[in-house]
């Protein structure tokens, strides 16, 4: 999912990253110092899921689970996002430098998104349910992942329109394993410690 | 991403375990950020091929007076290529122009090739300069230069969090794929595997928020009061003016050639 330097117009990066700076700006605001160690922790956690490969047939995928990232932390999805994006250029040569701007917006907006639409549902109902509402979370996030990724190399030129239709089916597969990863994870974490979804955004269990 | 790191290889290096002091090494970590950034943004601004092609000469130049491992450092760049490989190998067929062949009745094109070659030098370059620049310093003195720079404090708490826990996670991730393991679990393409996966996912999460909450005890404990406290203070030396004037110059170098090529 990562965008290289120099394959995006000058135009979808600059608007990018001031897009991405408005949404980190935003999730720092909504931390305060009780909650740096939950957000970074959990950071921390995103980031060590993002290297786990799920197979799918022949191949394998490696995770994203933004959905999960903005059902629980909210705006701090930004922020958290950005970091792990950030390391992963820096200290492992992946994504880019200019583009960690528009690679930010197009992972954590979505992540944002479903946390807006669902995240009341996920700690609420039976932990089946909230399992139910994390998958469909899951799948909008990854899915809205893939139609910004391939919305940033359509806007650059009509010679990536191919790229971007590509990219989109590609991750077809992609979207159906987040989603289930997504619920499991949603349901295992209701069972087990069910005032995590209260905790997590602050919001006293 | 996982394919980049080795077995026994730790995810992030730890604090004061990167040794020797080659020429990038005694920089002062703010220059190095900054000149990544210009060089970055240079490399972007650059169209032709042989002025990208000085620019990558140059990041390889810089590669090769840090203290990086040239060997580990170029296959982390290469493994980047494997991924955005596809889209290069699209670009030919999809650029209308002049014709090199026609695959299964697709014409690939010269302009559509040497958009592609543009396009992986340009990321090649970039990537490899901040890896050199940026990369080749402790995780943690890159948190302490950004504050310095006026990151706001919130996001620098963020990093240094994430830099400090990513290794600990991992182990605790490694740790229970070793459970599953042990217990006959195989990875495969069905619903059990994924339902497992899930589950780990899940429990990684409820782990890692019960250890914040230990976390946040001790700080409190220790009068946590959400100030950065800096372990040394950046001062800028003579070397770090002559080698960021040395960059400036490429850079300068580098937009000259592409427009004298234009």
């Amino acid at each position: 999912m990562h965008i290289v330097d120099g394959a995006l117009s000058n135009p979808v990066v600059i608007a990018g990253a001031v897009a991405a700076a408005g949404g980190i700006a935003m999730g720092l605001r909504s931390l305060d110092l009780e909650r740096i160690p939950t957000a970074g922790v959990l950071s921390a956690s995103f980031f060590v899921a993002s290297l786990i490969h799920v197979p799918l047939g022949p191949s394998s995928v490696h995770l994203i689970l933004n959905g999960l990232a903005g059902l629980l932390l909210g705006w701090a999805a930004f922020p958290a996002l950005f970091v792990g994006l950030l390391l992963q250029a820096v200290f492992f040569g992946f994504g880019g430098l200019t583009v960690l701007g528009i690679n930010t917006l197009n992972i954590a907006l979505p992540a944002v998104l479903a946390w807006m639409l669902l995240g009341r549902l996920i700690g609420g109902g039976s932990p089946v349910s909230g399992a139910v509402w994390a998958a469909i979370g899951g799948a909008l996030a990854t899915a809205g992942t893939t139609a910004l990724v391939a919305l940033s190399l359509a806007l650059s030129g009509d010679e990536f329109l191919t790229a971007a239709k590509f990219v989109f089916f590609a991750h077809l597969p992609v979207i159906v394993i987040e989603a289930l990863l997504t619920g499991f994870a949603v349901l295992l974490a209701r069972k087990v410690k069910p005032e995590l979804f209260a905790t997590a955004r602050g919001v006293p269990a | 991403m996982a394919h980049a790191l080795g077995h026994d290889e730790k995810t992030l290096a730890k604090v004061g375990a990167v040794g020797g002091q080659a020429l990038i090494g005694a920089l002062d970590p703010r220059i190095r950020i900054a000149l990544a950034c210009l060089f970055g943004i240079v490399t972007v601004a650059l169209t032709t091929i042989p002025a990208l092609v000085a620019a990558l000469a140059v990041a390889l130049g810089l590669l090769s007076v840090s203290r990086l491992p040239p060997g580990r450092t170029l296959k982390r760049m290469a493994l980047m290529d494997g991924f955005i490989l596809v889209m290069l190998v699209l670009l030919p067929f999809s650029v209308p122009g002049d014709a090199i062949f026609t695959l299964w009745g697709f014409p690939a094109s010269w302009q559509g090739l040497w958009r592609a070659i543009e396009i992986g030098l340009t990321a090649n370059a970039a990537i490899l300069a901040l890896m050199v620049l940026v990369g080749s310093m402790e995780p943690v003195m890159m948190g302490h230069a950004l504050h310095k720079m006026r990151c706001p404090e919130m996001l620098v708490h963020l990093l240094m969090f994430t830099i400090r826990y990513i290794e600990v996670l991992r182990e605790e991730y490694l740790r229970l794929r070793a459970a599953m393991k042990v217990r006959g679990f195989r990875p495969g393409t069905n619903w059990h595997t994924y339902r497992s996966f899930g589950y780990l996912v899940g429990m990684m999460l409820v782990r890692a928020m019960e250890r914040s909450e230990r976390i946040l005890d001790a700080m409190k404990c220790r009068g946590f009061s959400g100030r950065i406290l800096l372990m040394q203070e950046f001062a800028l030396t003579r070397r770090d003016h002559i080698f960021a004037g040395a960059i400036c110059v490429l850079c300068i170098g580098l937009l000259a050639l592409d427009l004298a090529w234009r």
